[in-house]
């Protein structure tokens, strides 16, 4: 369904990226869920005999430091950053949704109770927030999506808001409003579809984001904790070796590009999709 | 105008205020006793009963708020119980490493990203536009830490062009000074490049369509005359905006760029501050940092009013 409708919608020059995007994206979640079936080998198993192995056929991506397979880590480690985008974004969208929906058609004193202390949150640059966030609450897979959902919020809630404020004077909704349709009906039903499509394009946005945070958080040695694979962590692990095995920080590196220009892809063009008018002219 | 700058800057009070409680709030949710974490491992009852009584431990919370206010609204952010030397004197000699590095990252940002916007702009849909837009796409996914990484393999360690780390005083050798900012201003600016570029074409195909360009592409004046006297200077509103706000992304990028190329600045001792549990640093160095996001965001919002009048009376 979702398939015909790209197909319809997309002019054939938008298509080509966004399907390469949605494509990129796909693969990628698809290895990452399917990890151990695609790749027997642990991401884990420390095998000291193979330690700084260069790449060959066999292993595309050589062995690290500690004799780990860098291609079935990688694997892994997009479980992380696919995992922790999803559950940042999600839960963004689970809070920022309701507050912003609730600020753009209240207006007034409940508008400003709510973005104020928002607006607060989104006065600091997005990475030193979540580095703050972790110095104090520690660090771990699940505390990095908490963390970046923090961050996320507000600027959810300020799209959602604004879309609603623009949506809500139009006609049809002054028509529902007319007869007699309720306020969580009005909301739900005739405010909320109509300011759907920016809050998409946010989240695929916002998902590309995340996976570069997560990395760079872990790269830091505030992330992810070791042993489990992350990109950024490798990217760590491999700086101090990156003379003899450059294989070791190279291949984690882009495959962090990868995922993100994957998301930046699927953005870019449901952006150009869903609102032409703001379109980036391709 | 100056009432426009006057409203602006009174916006800026209370988020100045909630910042403050924010970054105070945030590190008195540090589990346990925060004298313990601050000391770690070296914290003996002598130590701890000091702290406690440097930092007002023992007040009720509010108190405690409006006593550290007090002190950074003067530029005191107290102690640093580690290092034992007060926090605002080591900040202030870390933030010209840190304003030096955003300021040429800056002009990076604009050397790159605005010829790059201009002349993808300039020929819609040819080969150098094609080009320039897949540039601008995977500029803008590229991880700056690995840029970073990839450029010291690359130029620093395997060809020797620049070093890979470390800092010379400008004061001391001006050239030198250049050269170690060379690469970490360049790792920063590329993604921030190619953002820029991509909002510069776009500005540039908005204004194509003007009535202004097509009168004066009637008149007979050449396409670069059309673009460089007419397009560019009435696309330079939105460009101008987003390198403001680019300059203050710029300050968050700095922290890693700063670790990666081992320079003295604020984003390296914030980030060491967090790594080392020393929550009286983290506490002033998030906020100087965040001030200054806003500061530079609060600038750029005044410079749109001064570059567009028609803004002033919204």
């Amino acid at each position: 369904m979702i398939w015909r409708a790209v197909r319809e919608a997309l002019p054939a020059r938008h298509r080509g990226v966004t399907l390469a995007g949605f494509l990129v994206v796909g693969t990628l979640a698809l290895t990452a869920v399917l990890a151990s079936h695609v790749l027997p080998g642990s991401p884990t198993e420390i095998a000291k005999d193979q330690a700084l192995r260069a790449p060959t056929w066999a292993e595309p991506f050589g062995f690290d430091d500690l004799g780990r397979s860098i291609l079935s880590r990688v694997v892994h480690a997009y479980r992380v950053s696919l995992g922790v985008a999803l559950a940042s974004v999600g839960l963004a969208l689970l809070a920022g949704l309701p507050l912003g929906l609730v600020a753009g058609y209240a207006e007034g004193p409940l508008d400003q109770l709510i973005m104020r202390p928002l607006d607060v949150l989104m006065s600091f640059p997005a990475i030193l927030l979540a580095i703050a966030l972790m110095s104090v609450f520690g660090t771990g897979v699940a505390l990095v999506a908490l963390s970046l959902a923090v961050v996320y919020t507000p600027i959810v809630a300020r799209v959602v808001r604004a879309a609603v404020l623009a949506v809500k004077v139009e006609l049809y909704v002054d028509g529902a409003r007319a007869l007699g349709a309720a306020v969580p009906r009005l909301v739900l039903r005739h405010i909320l579809p109509n300011a759907a499509t920016p809050v998409l394009v946010q989240a695929s946005v916002l998902m590309a984001i995340a996976i570069l945070v997560e990395a760079s958080l872990s790269f830091l040695g505030v992330g992810v904790r070791p042993p489990t694979p992350s990109l950024g962590l490798m990217l760590a692990d491999g700086r101090g070796f990156m003379v003899q095995a450059p294989w070791m920080v190279i291949f984690p590196g882009v495959a962090i590009m990868a995922a993100v220009l994957g998301f930046n892809m699927v953005a870019d063009g449901l952006r150009d999709w869903l609102d032409p008018q703001q379109a980036t002219g391709r | 105008m100056i009432l426009y700058a006057a409203r602006r800057l009174a916006l800026a009070v209370p988020l100045l205020f909630g910042m403050s409680v924010l970054v105070f709030a945030l590190m008195r949710l540090v589990p346990g006793d925060p004298a313990v974490a601050v000391l770690g491992y070296k914290a003996t009852p002598d130590g701890i009963r000091a702290l406690r009584e440097a930092f007002h431990l023992d007040e009720p919370v509010p108190q405690q708020y409006v006593r550290w206010l007090g002190g950074v609204a003067r530029g005191d952010f107290g102690l640093d119980f580690r290092q034992n030397e007060p926090i605002g004197r080591m900040i202030l000699d870390r933030l010209p490493v840190t304003i030096e590095l955003t300021l040429l990252a800056a002009a990076c940002t604009a050397l790159i990203g605005v010829p790059l916007g201009l002349l993808a702009g300039g020929r819609r849909g040819g080969a150098a536009d094609r080009a320039a837009l897949a540039v601008g796409l995977v500029g803008v996914s590229v991880p700056d830490f690995w840029l970073g990484i990839m450029l010291i393999l690359g130029l620093s360690l395997g060809a020797g062009l620049l070093p890979s780390g470390g800092w010379v005083p400008f004061a001391e050798s001006p050239i030198e000074n250049l050269i170690h900012f060379a690469l970490p201003a360049l790792t920063l600016a590329v993604s921030r490049a190619a953002v820029l570029g991509r909002l510069t074409r776009a500005a540039v195909l908005d204004t194509m369509h003007r009535g202004f360009v097509q009168y004066a592409r009637a008149k007979g004046l050449g396409e670069r005359a059309i673009l460089f006297r007419h397009v560019l200077p009435n696309a330079a509103i939105p460009i101008v905006t987003v390198l403001g706000l680019q300059v203050g992304y710029m300050l968050g990028g700095a922290i890693v760029v700063e670790m990666i190329f081992t320079l003295p600045g604020v984003g390296r001792m914030t980030l060491d501050a967090v790594l080392e549990r020393n929550y009286p640093v983290v506490q002033s160095t998030v906020l100087v940092i965040g001030a200054m996001f806003m500061l530079v965001n609060l600038v750029t919002d005044v410079l749109y009013g001064v570059i567009d009048p028609r803004v002033r009376r919204r």
